[in-house]
């Protein structure tokens, strides 16, 4: 019982950051009130992972299946779905499984564009510090990824517009 | 807004209705040129590749900028506000995940609480 009034007693929401870092890569951080050891057991059990990975903000999506091998050289599969029906998936390859430390893996799902994620847990005073680092093998990857993000939720059209100004192997992208 | 995105997006289609403008944004995006660079390039006048880059200037899709005699070309800024956009977009997709990756670690650090509790008794 006092543990659930131990949870109600820590309102503080900490931030989420997401800087492009250079060309290739894209980080994301965030702090969480508790030690590594949880944090970390949150993204490598797939009961625990299942429950957090997909938002309701996410287009009205849900995980289908999830199916994770969490150890160097294992595979992960991640299906999405809307009203029961699939619509994508996500899957690659654990490269460095490091627990309550660092998880490394590959997303082969898009050819050529599959970015390295690694995630660092790193624990102070009760609290773990994440982050999460993509690396892209290229700008234009990079770039890709968020001319087609960029298009989410807009006409069509727009879609094919970026696409077609994607092609073009903008500089702009270099803030 | 709305209105002024519709009107933007019928102007960006329209400038990319033409294959020399097609090609003159393909050019661009591989280096900055100027407007005679340009017209030499696509075997064209002046005047008919300034009014190619007038067309593509209003949509947003290049910047020109004049410095004595020579007129640079570049790709517009459409593309840097598509990435603001994008990643915020992003950073309230993860904020949103984070939300709820806290609510599975309280969770996690309140069975560890009331486990170590019972091993103790």
């Amino acid at each position: 019982m006092d543990a659930r009034r131990e949870s109600e007693a820590t309102p503080m929401k900490n931030r989420t950051t997401v800087e492009r870092k250079s060309d290739r890569e894209l980080v994301v951080t965030r702090t969480f009130n508790g030690p590594a050891r949880l944090v970390f057991e949150a993204w490598s059990k797939p009961e625990l992972f299942k429950r957090w990975w997909v938002p309701k903000s996410m287009m009205g999506m849900s995980l289908l299946s999830c199916e994770m091998d969490v150890r160097a050289g294992g595979k992960y599969r991640l299906v999405f779905g809307v009203d029961g029906s699939k619509v994508m998936e996500v899957f690659g390859r654990y490269i460095e499984v490091t627990p309550h430390s660092r998880l490394v893996w590959t997303n082969e799902e898009g050819d050529e564009w599959g970015a390295v994620t690694t995630v660092t847990f790193e624990e102070k005073g009760g609290q773990t510090l994440l982050v999460k680092h993509d690396l892209y093998p290229s700008k234009a990857a990079l770039d890709g990824e968020l001319a087609s993000g960029a298009a989410e939720g807009l006409p069509e059209q727009f879609e094919q517009l970026d696409e077609f100004l994607l092609t073009l192997g903008a500089n702009l992208g270099r803030s | 807004m709305v209105q002024y995105k519709q009107a933007r997006l019928d102007d960006s289609f329209a400038a990319l209705s033409d294959a020399t403008r097609r090609g003159v944004l393909e050019q661009l995006g591989r280096s900055d040129a100027s407007i005679t660079d340009l017209a030499e390039k696509f075997h064209m006048t002046l005047t008919g590749m300034k009014k190619h880059v007038g067309v593509l200037e209003e949509a947003g899709l290049v910047t020109t900028e004049k410095v004595g005699r020579v007129r640079t070309c570049k790709l517009g800024p459409r593309r840097l506000k598509e990435e603001t956009a994008w990643l915020e977009r992003y950073r309230q997709l993860w904020d949103s995940r984070f939300d709820m990756l806290d609510k599975v670690v309280e969770e996690l650090k309140r069975k560890e609480k009331i486990d170590g509790r019972k091993k103790r008794e």
